[in-house]
């Protein structure tokens, strides 16, 4: 157990970004609720998996919307109270702690707006390790927890409880729901009791965000590069070092989705990356061979101090770093995969792990 | 005959220039920025007036760029105090203002904000009716605390600016006729947090802005110069004084973009990179269609995040004044100057700092100083050093371009003399005539502009029938601040799909651009 402060909220949102693989949405507005909610009601008590009682209730929070609505309509700050009585009314339970479903992006810093406001406990730990597009996207429903019942909160009181037929479902609904909310909500869902969490959170990703976010803050001040203090934390490697030389979007569908392409500088002249994404990177090719692919988690970094730059941020000409880092085991088991692996998002090629790549290029 | 009246205030000289309506340079002079600013500006004039040979009263338009207003949020000197209304509950209690604020500032602006019922949704559905009572008994405890301006956010008002104006008509009647009220709508985009911090600074330094654009007019009116006056901002268009005073942020990214104009003015391409050489810095770039392209991202000034219209920019440390040195066998140069002490720290000065401007003495690429205190140089410093000067400006141009292609390179600026007359990345490069006073003809030549920026839904109206809407306001807003109708044009215009849900909601970023009519 430790207790997060105010300038441990500045390193999460960074960290944040760097398992938000390009997407997860930018943490700048997470980070303000959170240390408001923090200056307010004192700091944040972060436990371990471990502490955490097998019969206690624990209530997830996260917000879903459009990012440009997000940033002109703020929250109100009793959504959380909102969203996590009406999961205790319905349940009949007390929530006991409050849980990230995905530590990349905005959603690792409103899990602790919530459990601030709440007096409540934050587990170190979330459900995927890294951003995904979509609900169902999560470690608990791969392993077959009901994603409802769910609950969808606006800042001006309303409150709508889902309870749906599978998880599938409850995109659907909620997108619908949120949309007429005026493209933004509060959600609660997942709702688990303490053993279900413990047999299949993903460990540790919030006080592992926290350090790496730490990492490249303290190197900023000190000139000195972050990256490989990154890998040594993350298990990661080196994919490419480069410039980048194009970049196609398309928006139609709603999400980001397109390519990047990068020109090799310093160890890496000579050779070429291109890099597909969908709100998050997905998949990675050095000189047209597979480096790294989803669900393995693949981020850019600004090549002068280690800042991640997300698939919205991306330009011609900038300099950067791209980092591949292992995901956690269970994206990596054959339901897993079925759920996140490359043919999920369309891509032609067989998910091979990012070690196995990093091998068969050294041989 | 009629003339034009460019002046620009920079951080180490006041350049003049006197333009026909033609847009031909009739005469130019450089004069040291004096600490009062306005005694520089006299000099300059002065010295332009009686070189350009032209009587005061044949001079029909005036314009000055200067970042007076930048200064005094860097500096936080002469700040107001600000009472800030955020027209957002039930919203928006999670963030209250000033939450991201450097702290040394908000002493000088006073702590002082209230949030109220009002706003909209994304599609200009009210989210919450205001409330005249509550609005009327805020406004009465921020004029208790004496605040000397009021700044006013509202959410989503890029989309409806009606709760915004309402509360401006009650605080009429509480603070008296003509209290100054900065609302967001006039100042920034969406995202209401940069949009906010943006209108709180306009409201600081309203009184400055006040007082500084005041005594350039007395200064000018003193030479027999009675024009109106106008004042050059971010997006390289003009403001008349009046509105200048009521948008004082507006004029904190001037200095560069008259530049950026002044060098497409002067080479006659409307898009390419601008390499802008200065003593201490080097600033880089772009234009599209002859105005300066617009930073996407948040922007600091003075440690303040903001989101109103911006030059995208890059500040190296380059410049005549770099300091040169070697290191491990390979040479280093900058990002520190010697600055303005240039004329006593560089070698063909007499001094004992070697500096980029040494170096092109040494290689006779500039005549300046005595040319002999550098004759020591090695040959070999001499050339690594021009190689990497060059090289660092190539590395930038390549940073700032949006595709793989060589672009036209335009280069002005004092210190532009120590580029070469090829660069890796431009298919030409440009050094116009006149390049040393860029920025008082970029102010000189600058047009009026009008833009509109929001969030729409395209499924009612159908997408062409809300372009046409979007293109209309825009150039509705040029003419209001001052154009001549006949001459504007759309020259920018923007669709970003919002992300995420697949709604119709589309947002709009239009800019409209004409001539300075007659009045």
């Amino acid at each position: 157990m430790r207790y997060l402060s105010v300038d441990d909220i500045d390193s999460l949102a960074v960290g944040a970004a760097v398992l938000g693989t390009g997407g997860g949405g930018d943490p700048y507005l997470g980070k303000l609720m959170a240390k408001q909610a923090i200056m307010e009601k004192g700091n944040v008590r972060l436990i371990d998996l471990e502490e955490l009682p097998d019969d206690k209730l624990v209530v997830p929070s996260a917000m879903m919307g459009a990012p440009a609505v997000l940033l002109e309509k703020l929250p109100n700050g009793e959504e959380p109270q909102t969203a996590v009585r009406a999961i205790e009314s319905y349940t009949g339970k007390k929530a006991y702690a409050t849980i990230s479903l995905e530590a990349g992006g905005i959603n690792s810093t409103i899990p602790v707006y919530t459990a601030a406001r709440l007096g409540l406990p934050l587990v170190d730990a979330d459900g995927m390790g890294r951003a995904f597009p979509e609900i169902p996207m999560v470690t608990f429903s791969i392993k077959g927890v009901k994603a409802s019942p769910m609950i969808c909160c606006d800042e001006k009181g309303n409150m709508v409880i889902l309870e749906t037929i599978d998880n599938a479902w409850v995109e659907t609904l909620s997108r619908t729901v949120t949309v007429a909310m005026g493209l933004s909500s509060m959600i609660s869902l997942y709702v688990m009791d303490g053993r279900t969490v413990k047999k299949h959170a993903i460990k540790g990703t919030i006080s592992l965000a926290i350090a790496i976010g730490k990492r490249i803050i303290e190197s900023s001040r000190g000139k000195r590069n972050p990256v490989d203090s990154i890998l040594e934390l993350t298990n990661g490697c080196r994919l490419f070092e480069g410039k980048v030389t194009d970049v196609q979007r398309d928006l139609t569908t709603g999400f980001v989705r397109g390519k990047a392409g990068f020109e090799g500088i310093d160890n890496f002249r000579g050779k070429n990356f291109k890099l597909e994404f969908q709100n998050e990177n997905l998949i990675g090719f050095l000189n047209g061979e597979p480096a790294a692919m989803v669900p393995d988690l693949i981020t850019v970094l600004d090549i002068e101090n280690g800042i991640p730059i997300t698939t919205e941020q991306l330009k011609y000409g900038q300099r950067v770093v791209i980092i591949g880092m292992p995901c956690a085991p269970v994206w990596r088991t054959p339901e897993g995969l079925a759920q996140v692996g490359p043919r999920y998002f369309n891509y032609d090629v067989d998910y091979v792990p990012i070690e196995d790549l990093a091998k068969r290029k050294k041989s | 005959m009629n003339y034009k009246l460019g002046i620009d205030v920079g951080g180490t000289n006041t350049d003049a220039v006197i333009l026909d309506m033609n847009d031909r340079v009739i005469a130019k002079s450089k004069r040291p920025t004096s600490e009062d600013v306005s005694s520089g500006i006299k000099d300059a004039v002065e010295s332009v007036l009686q070189t350009g040979k032209v009587a005061p009263s044949q001079i029909i338009h005036a314009m000055l760029g200067t970042t007076h207003a930048t200064n005094a949020i860097v500096e936080r000197k002469g700040l107001s105090k600000v009472g800030i209304i955020r027209l957002c509950l039930p919203a928006g209690r999670s963030v209250p203002p000033y939450l991201d604020w450097p702290s040394d500032i908000i002493p000088h602006l006073g702590n002082h904000y209230e949030m109220v019922h009002g706003g909209y949704e994304f599609n200009g559905k009210i989210l919450s009716q205001p409330d005249r009572e509550e609005i009327k008994n805020v406004l009465e405890s921020l004029r208790k605390n004496n605040v000397e301006a009021l700044a006013v956010s509202c959410v989503f008002a890029p989309v409806n600016s009606e709760h915004e104006l309402l509360v401006r008509e009650i605080a009429g009647s509480v603070f008296g006729c003509g209290f100054p009220v900065s609302l967001s709508h006039e100042i920034g985009t969406i995202g209401i947090l940069e949009r906010e911090n943006a209108t709180i600074l306009n409201a600081a330094i309203l009184k400055i802005a006040e007082s500084a654009y005041s005594s350039f007019q007395d200064v000018l009116k003193a030479h027999g110069v009675t024009s109106d006056l106008f004042i050059t901002q971010n997006d390289g268009t003009l403001m008349a004084v009046g509105y200048a005073k009521k948008y004082p942020v507006f004029t904190i990214a001037s200095g560069p973009t008259n530049s950026l104009r002044g060098a497409a003015f002067l080479s006659g391409i409307k898009d390419a990179v601008v390499v802008d050489v200065g003593g201490t810095t080097t600033d880089v770039g772009i234009l599209k269609k002859g105005f300066p392209r617009e930073s996407t991202q948040a922007v600091q000034v003075g440690g303040v995040r903001t989101n109103f219209r911006m030059p995208d920019l890059v500040a190296i440390g380059l410049g005549g004044g770099s300091i040169v040195r070697s290191k491990n066998g390979s040479v280093v140069v900058g990002p520190d100057s010697v600055g303005y002490r240039i004329t006593k720290e560089a070698m063909v000065f007499g001094g004992s700092t070697l500096t980029a401007t040494d170096i092109a003495v040494a290689s006779g690429l500039a005549s300046l100083g005595d040319p002999s205190l550098v004759s020591g140089i090695e040959k070999e410093m001499i050339s690594t050093s021009i190689v990497k000067i060059k090289e660092i400006v190539e590395e930038v141009i390549d940073r700032m371009k949006t595709t793989a292609e060589d672009v036209p390179v335009v280069i002005v600026g004092g210190g532009s003399i120590l580029l070469p007359q090829t660069l890796k990345g431009a298919s030409e490069v440009y050094r116009p005539e006149n390049f040393d006073v860029a920025n008082a003809i970029g102010a000189a030549i600058s047009q009026v502009s009008g833009s509109v920026d929001g969030v729409y839904d395209v499924a009612k109206k159908g997408r062409d029938s809300v372009i046409e809407e979007v293109k209309e306001s825009a150039r509705q807003e040029a003419v209001k601040a001052g154009a001549d109708p006949e001459s504007v044009e759309i020259v920018d215009l923007e669709e970003i799909p919002l992300a995420y849900l697949p709604s119709n909601a589309v947002r709009f970023r239009v800019k409209a651009v004409g001539r300075l009519g007659h009045q």
